[in-house]
């Protein structure tokens, strides 16, 4: 099946919401705070503006609490006396010329006395630079499994590593935007955002209003990538404030240096190993250090630690893991969600650990995986035993065929040998990603899903789940369709709109396919139970029996779905044991690389990616997951750097925050391995995240293997490679 | 904003001798960026020229190449014989921005842009290109490595607009374009070499290492003698006579300094048989 929406956004048809028509409304912008940290001593308004001409909003503006109600409420929607990074909100100004206001913008001075910020996340900081409590520590987490201490003293070999990854920006095509009005009573927002019920609990908190009394609708969006998990919440709290004070629709549109300064990005890290290793290069004791750059404020982070965490040891059998995580304030933007989400940098280091390992012991990297790649009947750092019959030596294996792994190993040896300035290596990761909410996460969320009969017989599904580029409404499309076997165009996906369409969770951790996918096929099942049609009538029968059911006034037709675990699951939240994720998704990934030593430059120039996802629902949406994702975590291996001067962002500008183009990206081939999951819809994983975890440290692993040297950081930009090979 | 739209290259040359700070406007490349936050740029006014087209000519004399002032890089990719005579017009015409921006982008333009890390000016340079500027009282000619006195400092007077370039036609037996940027389209030269031997001597041209594009004399007289050169870093000490990088956002002196070296080095021993016997 095509993408349903795929003709619109690729003729520019589809209208984003800086596109949607609207009358009579006002533009919004935002006056930031221009320092690190600081207390505002003074706001002081041009005079060569006429400021009676706009709408004006603070602190003082909010009707409830000055709180951004995520996983705490330590962040405030505008600042009110102390600012904890560059470009925090302070104030807000609308105006009905964008122009007018561009200027206005301007005219706004923030006086502040400065305090001093923290940038550097792992060293301990200074009394004067404590703004959390006791230490800046805004998560501690810990896994522990055997005795590691007792495992290392007694290994042959002890192996020590650090790696460090740099902060990622989304940079989706579309930046954020918000438009803002009221309706009656009731506030609604629309705009481009991944969450709609996230924004809706930030609204109601903040304005102090019941679910009623607040909407959220999910315009067509232009990519999140996890960038609009949390701050469209923000962003609509603060159109909603300047539509309110104003009594007219208040539209913001980011620029995109605003957007790429202010906005949150993929948390920086720090990560320490230490390895007991037999001669073989069986693992013996795996002792993990993991420290995440926070930025100011909690937000996502704790989540974001807690999956970096559970993924910090791989897809290897260990009988003695110890794994502890922290995350430490900063005074830069707060860092968020970003595909991934912690496990793309704790898999970056463990992956080129690997290699260390088997550089150091002699072993070739290909058999160090083989020897330690989990067998099913072991089991994972958090002790989750691995059943479910995938074959990872197979992954392993189809990955170095597909690439010609040990051919061309030996036709770049000779190339090196003989090219002036052209070094070419190849590397290989294997990993592994779980999908859905962490331990207990998809318990505690309750997702809710709906199926409505219509009147003319198609059906309706309902879920807050949004489309943002991945393929989301042609999914749900294709499994109730293929469910309840009808034409695919019998059925209609709603608009995400919280008054229309119920609770099941945030469009995040590639759950949607897999878990809200599910519930799909679960409401469709109520749905025909209601009917009292069983799943073997014959084409046309339930149609029939939804048309009938509204010709009998019968009312609204609704099946209905609620999140049930999988059985056998246990997860012990407070200890960090057990079944850390439903399922994983398995993965074998192998770059080849050439690097030209005249400007130190590295490309990448052929990709496998061979994966095992259970079951493929949707062939094209999935080799653009898998293909889009390589792209994005080959930018972040080797040209993506987030430049920061006195905490604030300095190169946000396309220009200068270089992500790949077409011209850049090597064939990417991939291969899918299928093992259905059985509580998946249609037998499928999550795969959104995986692609994410794996190019990086196989970049890195190239370049090692072509140049002779240990990267140890991303990214691996011509100047640090310059570094590495100059000592 | 304000907008002149003439009809006739004398008709622009009367606006620019009335308005002098009056902006020529063509593709729009350079001026048009990041356009919605430009307040300033908003607030001035443009002389379009895009309407002239007794200015978008390509043509061939008896010893030049005359390319009017809006001759797009894309004009001179769709003449083969630019490709054949002038290889590195078309080396460098293809690595401007992407297609859209080739399209659009003038060679007129990026001389008048005076951006350090232009592409086309330096390809001009190393061919000995020179400008013809014109103004109400007439033409008159300037050589392109004669056409910068500092950051953005033009040889151009106010009232003046190009009217062409012309490039001579001579036959080159070593020349190469070498951008190092950091992706491979869309991308801001970090360190550009321009290398071009003819009759009349070696040329090389360094783009992104000083204020302006710039000739290298130190270097195009250590190739002019034979000076042997066994390493990329015997060529460090006539590079920083010869240039002044920077540190910025994209790169590092340093970086630019040694990779500068490395590029003429391996290059060189790849394309001239006389600089590989030096070694």
């Amino acid at each position: 099946m095509k993408r349903l929406e795929g003709l619109d956004k690729l003729t520019g048809r589809e209208l984003y919401i800086d596109d949607l028509p609207l009358e009579g409304h006002l533009w919004g912008m935002t006056v930031r705070c221009p320092i690190a940290r600081g207390r505002v001593r003074e706001i002081r308004f041009g005079e060569g503006t006429d400021w009676s001409q706009f709408v004006i909003v603070d602190h003082r503006d909010i009707p409830g609490p000055n709180e951004l109600r995520l996983i705490e409420t330590d962040m405030p929607v505008l600042v009110a006396e102390h600012a904890r990074y560059c470009h925090e909100a302070v104030l807000l100004l609308a105006h009905p010329s964008r122009r007018q206001l561009r200027h206005a913008v301007r005219e706004v001075q923030v006086l502040m006395d400065p305090e001093e910020p923290v940038f550097d996340f792992t060293c301990a900081p200074r009394p004067e630079q404590i703004q959390h409590g006791q230490d800046n520590v805004l998560e501690r987490l810990r896994i522990v499994k055997g005795d590691v201490e007792a495992a290392l003293a007694a290994a042959p070999h002890v192996i020590e590593g650090v790696y460090e990854t740099g902060a990622q920006e989304h940079l989706y095509l579309e930046n954020n935007g918000m438009v803002a009005w009221t309706e009656g009573d009731t506030v609604v927002v629309k705009g481009s955002l991944q969450c709609p019920y996230y924004v809706l609990n930030s609204l109601t908190w903040a304005l102090e209003r019941d679910d009623a009394r607040v909407r959220v609708i999910q315009a067509p969006t232009g990519g999140g990538f996890g960038g609009k998990e949390d701050y469209p919440s923000l962003l609509a709290l603060h159109a909603a404030l300047l539509a309110l004070k104003a009594g007219r629709p208040v539209k913001m549109i980011y620029d995109r240096d605003e957007d790429m300064a202010a906005t949150p990005k993929r948390h920086p890290s720090w990560v320490r190993h230490r390895t007991g290793v037999d001669e073989s290069g069986k693992l013996l004791a795996q002792d993990i250090e993991v420290i995440l750059d926070g930025g100011a404020y909690v937000t996502l982070t704790p989540v974001v630690l807690s999956r970096a965490i559970i993924h910090a040891a791989g897809p290897y059998a260990c009988d003695n893991v110890r794994i502890a995580g922290r995350a430490m304030l900063t005074n830069t933007v707060p860092y968020g969600a970003f595909r991934g989400f912690g496990a793309p940098q704790t898999q970056f280091a463990n992956e080129r650990h690997m290699d260390v390992i088997a550089h150091t012991l002699g072993i070739e990297p290909a058999e160090l995986r083989r020897i330690n790649l989990l067998r099913d009947g072991q089991s994972t750092s958090t002790g989750q035993v691995i059943e479910g019959g995938t074959d990872r030596q197979a992954i392993l294996q189809t990955a170095l065929e597909s690439s010609e792994y040990d051919d061309r190993r030996t036709a770049h040896t000779a190339f090196n040998t003989s090219h002036p300035y052209l070094r070419r290596g190849i590397g290989l990761a294997t990993f592994y990603h779980g999908a859905g909410f962490t331990g207990s996460g998809e318990v505690y969320l309750k997702s809710k899903v709906r199926v409505a009969g219509l009147p003319d017989g198609k059906i309706e599904v309902q879920t807050a789940n949004t489309e943002i580029g991945q393929g989301a409404i042609t999914v749900f499309t294709e499994i109730a369709a293929a469910h309840l076997g009808l034409p695919t165009n019998d059925v209609l996906v709603a608009e995400p709109d919280t008054h229309r369409v119920p609770n099941s969770g945030p469009t995040v951790a590639s759950r949607t396919a897999m878990v809200v996918g599910r519930l799909v096929e679960r409401a469709c099942d109520d749905l025909r139970a209601r009917l009292g049609v069983d799943s073997g009538t014959s084409d046309g029968e339930l149609q029939r029996a939804i048309v009938e059911w509204h010709e009998r006034g019968q009312g609204p037709l609704v099946g209905e779905a609620l999140y049930e675990p999988p059985p056998g699951i246990v997860w012990d939240e407070k200890n960090y044991r057990g079944d850390a994720y439903g399922t994983f998704a398995w993965a074998a990934y192998v770059a080849e690389v050439e690097v030209d030593l005249r400007s130190y430059t590295a490309r990448v120039t052929d990709f496998v990616a061979v994966q095992e996802i259970g079951r493929v629902l949707n062939p094209t949406l999935a080799l653009g997951q898998i293909q889009g994702g390589v792209v994005q975590a080959i930018g972040w291996a080797l040209t993506e750097e987030c430049q920061l001067r006195d905490g604030a962002m300095a190169n946000n500008q396309l220009t200068n925050y270089i992500i790949p183009t077409a011209a850049d990206v090597p064939p990417v081939r991939v291969v899918f391995l299928e093992n259905p999951y059985p509580y998946g819809a249609r037998g499928c994983k999550g795969i959104g995240e995986l692609p994410m975890d794996g190019p990086a440290p196989a970049v890195a692993n190239a370049i090692a293997e072509a140049l002779g040297i240990e990267p140890h950081a991303i990214p691996l930009t011509p100047p640090r490679l310059m570094e590495l090979m100059t000592p | 904003m304000r907008v002149l739209m003439p009809e006739s290259v004398s008709e622009a040359l009367a606006f620019k001798a009335t308005n002098p700070d009056i902006v020529p406007i063509a593709g729009g490349t350079d001026l048009l960026v990041q356009w919605p936050g430009q307040l300033e740029r908003q607030a001035a006014s443009y002389l379009d020229l895009s309407g002239l087209d007794e200015l978008r000519t390509i043509r061939w004399t008896q010893d030049t190449l005359e390319l009017g002032a809006l001759t797009t890089y894309w004009d001179t990719l769709c003449q083969p014989r630019v490709g054949v005579e002038h290889p590195l017009l078309h080396d460098a015409a293809r690595q401007v921005g992407a297609i859209q921006i080739q399209t659009r982008g003038t060679w007129a333009g990026n001389i008048i842009n005076a951006s350090p890390a232009a592409d086309g000016v330096p390809v001009l340079m190393a061919y000995d290109a020179t400008v013809v500027l014109a103004s109400v009282d007439g033409e008159r000619q300037v050589p392109l490595s004669a056409f910068y006195h500092g950051y953005k400092q033009l040889e151009a007077r106010p009232h003046e607009l190009i009217r062409k370039i012309l490039v001579p036609r001579r036959e080159h037996d070593v020349q190469f374009f070498e951008k190092v940027a950091p992706r491979q389209a869309q991308a801001i030269t970090v360190v550009g070499v321009t290398v071009a031997h003819s009759s009349c001597g070696w040329r090389v041209v360094a783009s992104s290492m000083a204020p302006t594009v710039c000739r290298c004399p130190h270097l195009e007289s250590l190739l002019q003698e034979g000076t042997p050169v066994s390493c990329p870093e015997d060529l460090l000490e006539p590079l920083r006579a010869d240039v002044s990088p920077i540190d910025d956002l994209r790169s590092s002196a340093h970086y630019r300094e040694q990779v500068m070296s490395r590029v003429l080095y391996f290059n060189l021993g790849e394309t001239c048989p006389a600089f590989r016997s030096t070694r």
